[in-house]
């Protein structure tokens, strides 16, 4: 069982994964800069534009890859979420990342070819891939084509929610990215999660 | 007594003459509202100069003739009638001679007052800084290259001219009003050619280093590039050389963005600008990148982050030391 190695990531998903990585670290700091426009930051101002546009268009292209390659590979199973213990399952995996590891508990929820992800990783995954990538993508084309925004949606305005939601769901991104590495900093070693991603096998 | 009686008849004489300049007045303010700008058909003037053709007698021929107007002689009656000078009647610019068609021909070389032969040193509109105006307008690319063929007027129609920046609560409409002014010659080549004698540069071609430039110039006022902002005046009239446009995105695209003391600075629309709130962010009808930074906003997601950071490195540490 030691050294038994599961072909998780294949290669269109390292692929999408590759490019989404390097798009969004890209997105991230050319956003950060625009939004605080730091005068004498490293990248001018229309350069930090013309960047973001262009990492804008890559990732907005490889999520498609995404989209489609979990609605037609079987990769997209690991996606779904059961409805029982709905809450219990997460819950019960945060304990374990907060206590149980240290305490000598083993792993509730352990990878095998039916389960890449423990409970909590799936909720994460979910929620960045099924909604705030989606909305960072039709909300960053809205602004993009900004004739295309309704002008007022009450009393706000059309333009101004969708800069809002943007941010916040790019802010949102960042945030996970933060997590997401250094969860899968936690494994057998602390290189083994990285390994797999980019060879695409993963030893269980 | 005597002395009395004769003052008596001398104030009589007095009260004919105020009833007298009272019906006068009357008379006049009544051919004046007959001559309202509304009823442009009635109107001595605007029966042809509102409409693309007119009618006039043939004195020679004996006959009515039909013939197309000038269409730069066509008043807009509406701007007019919520213009600044809606209260002038057109006579009280021009000669009354007007009154009579064919034209006399002599009435070209009248001279036309300008803004500040009228408004120049008058106290009731001090608020509007007219002579700072014309000393800045005097420093500027136009007064400098034509000398006093560039009148206010090239600008500001005193047929029509709103102070628009002044009462609009609208970016928008303020910089549509601003925008049109500059781009009525600029993008109009006949109207350039009266002024230069030359063609007049692609507007378009000359701007193409910046991008979104039409959604630029729907949301800046060219001014805004264009001239240098002075404080102590509403709309800066200083258009300095293209050399000194402003080019720098960040000077816009900013916390402390130039626009907050040139196009925002209305008082009107300034109370939307000052506090960052979210409410005040989301009813902003324009979004600028960079400037709409929520005081709030950002304390939240610094704090997060900070948070999410703290949280990992107590995690590690537990994965350093407890394993
Ligand atoms: C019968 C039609 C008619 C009437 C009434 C009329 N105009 Fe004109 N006006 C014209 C035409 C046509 C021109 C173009 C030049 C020409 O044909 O003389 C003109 C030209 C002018 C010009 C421009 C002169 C120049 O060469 O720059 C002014 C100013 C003017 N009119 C003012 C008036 C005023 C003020 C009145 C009313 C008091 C008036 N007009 C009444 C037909 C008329
Ligand atoms: C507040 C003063 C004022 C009033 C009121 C006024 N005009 Fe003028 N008008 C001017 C001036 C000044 C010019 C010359 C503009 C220039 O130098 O470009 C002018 C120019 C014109 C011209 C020449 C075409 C043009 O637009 O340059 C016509 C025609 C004209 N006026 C007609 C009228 C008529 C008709 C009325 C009344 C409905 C009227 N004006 C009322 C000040 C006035
Ligand atoms: C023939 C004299 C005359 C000329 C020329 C003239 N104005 Fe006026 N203007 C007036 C008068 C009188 C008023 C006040 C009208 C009223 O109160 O309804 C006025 C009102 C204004 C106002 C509104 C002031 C207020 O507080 O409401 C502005 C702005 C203005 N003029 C700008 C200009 C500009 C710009 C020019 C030159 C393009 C100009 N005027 C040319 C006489 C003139
Ligand atoms: C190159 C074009 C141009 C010329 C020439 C020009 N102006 Fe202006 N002016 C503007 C623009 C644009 C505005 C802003 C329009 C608005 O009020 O919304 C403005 C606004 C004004 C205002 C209103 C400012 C306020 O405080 O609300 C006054 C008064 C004025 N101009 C007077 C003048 C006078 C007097 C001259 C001639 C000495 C002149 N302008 C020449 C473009 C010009
Ligand atoms: C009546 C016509 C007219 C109007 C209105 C006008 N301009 Fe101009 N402008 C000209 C002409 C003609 C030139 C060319 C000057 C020269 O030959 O140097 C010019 C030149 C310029 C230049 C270039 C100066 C350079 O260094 O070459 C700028 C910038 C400019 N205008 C801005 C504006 C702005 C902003 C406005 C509106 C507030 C405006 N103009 C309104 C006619 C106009
Ligand atoms: C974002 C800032 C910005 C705005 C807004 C802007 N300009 Fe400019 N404009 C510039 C700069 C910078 C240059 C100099 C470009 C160069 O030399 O390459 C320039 C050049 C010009 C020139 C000189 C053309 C030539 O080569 O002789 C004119 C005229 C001009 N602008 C008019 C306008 C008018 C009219 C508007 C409004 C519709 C406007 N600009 C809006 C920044 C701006
Ligand atoms: C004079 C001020 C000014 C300058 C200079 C300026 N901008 Fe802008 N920019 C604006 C404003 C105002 C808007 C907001 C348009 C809106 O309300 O949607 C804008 C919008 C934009 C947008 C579109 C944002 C969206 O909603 O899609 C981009 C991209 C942009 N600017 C880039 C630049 C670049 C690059 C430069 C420098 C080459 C620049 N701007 C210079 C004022 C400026
Ligand atoms: C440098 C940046 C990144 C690195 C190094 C990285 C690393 C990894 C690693 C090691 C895995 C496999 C282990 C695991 O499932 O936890 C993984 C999977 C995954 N990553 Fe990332 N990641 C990065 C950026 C991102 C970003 C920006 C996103 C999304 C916005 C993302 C979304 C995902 C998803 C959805 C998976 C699971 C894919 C699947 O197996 O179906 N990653 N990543």
């Amino acid at each position: 069982m030691g050294s038994n190695k599961i072909y998780f990531y294949p290669i269109w998903l390292r692929i999408w994964h590759g490019f989404n990585a390097i798009g969004i670290i890209v997105l991230i700091i050319t956003g950060i800069s625009m939004q605080a426009s730091i005068e004498s930051s490293l990248i001018a101002f229309n350069t930090a534009v013309n960047l973001h546009n262009v990492a804008g268009i890559i990732v907005s292209l490889s999520y498609l890859v995404f989209f489609f390659g979990n609605l037609f590979t079987k990769n997209g199973r690991y996606y779904l979420i059961k409805i029982s213990g709905f809450l219990k399952r997460p819950v019960k995996q945060a304990y374990y990342y907060a206590w149980g590891m240290f305490h000598g508990m083993s792993a509730p929820y352990p990878l095998s070819e039916k389960r890449k992800f423990n409970p909590l990783q799936k909720y994460f995954y979910v929620i960045v891939m099924y909604m705030a990538v989606p909305l960072v993508i039709v909300s960053g084309i809205a602004l993009f084509f900004p004739e295309l925004i309704i002008e007022k949606v009450f009393a706000f305005s059309g333009i101004s929610i969708t800069a809002v939601v943007h941010s916040a769901m790019g802010f949102f991104i960042s945030i996970f990215l933060v997590i997401h590495l250094y969860v899968a900093s936690i494994g057998k070693s602390p290189a083994e999660n990285f390994k797999s991603i980019i060879s695409g096998w993963h030893h269980v | 007594m005597k002395l009395h009686s004769s003052d008596n008849s001398k104030t009589l004489k007095m009260n004919h003459r105020f009833i007298g300049v009272l019906l006068i007045l009357w008379i006049g303010v009544w051919s004046l509202k007959a001559q309202s700008y509304e009823n442009a058909s009635q109107h001595q003037c605007l029966k042809c100069h509102s409409k693309n053709s007119y009618t006039y007698m043939n004195t020679v021929k004996g006959k009515e003739e039909h013939r197309l107007m000038n269409p730069y002689f066509v008043l807009d009656t509406v701007a007019m009638a919520s213009g600044v000078h809606k209260q002038f009647d057109c006579t009280d610019c021009h000669s009354s001679e007007y009154a009579s068609y064919p034209h006399n021909g002599n009435l070209k070389l009248e001279p036309m007052n300008s803004c500040l032969d009228c408004h120049g040193g008058d106290e009731s509109f001090a608020s509007y800084h007219f002579e700072r105006v014309e000393e800045e307008f005097k420093k500027s690319v136009h007064y400098k290259a034509y000398g006093d063929n560039f009148s206010c007027s090239k600008c500001h129609s005193q047929h029509t001219y709103m102070a628009t920046a002044r009462n609009s609560s609208s970016v928008k409409d303020i910089v549509d009003y601003s925008n049109k002014m500059c781009l009525s010659c600029h993008s109009d080549m006949k109207k350039y050619q009266l002024v230069s004698g030359h063609e007049n540069p692609q507007l378009v071609k000359v701007h193409d280093w910046l991008p979104n430039q039409e959604l630029h110039f729907q949301h800046v006022r060219c001014i805004e590039c264009h001239t240098e902002v002075t404080d102590s005046l509403m709309v800066s009239h200083n258009i300095l050389a293209k050399e000194q446009a402003l080019k720098n995105c960040v000077e816009c695209h900013s916390a402390d963005s130039k626009l907050k003391a040139s196009l925002y600075k209305y008082q009107n629309l300034q109370k939307r600008s000052e506090d960052g709130g979210l409410l005040s962010v989301l009813s902003n009808e324009s979004y600028i990148i960079g400037t709409h930074q929520s005081p709030l906003l950002q304390l939240a997601s610094i704090i997060i982050f900070l948070a999410v950071v703290a949280g990992i490195v107590i995690h590690s540490m537990f994965r350093i030391f407890k394993k």
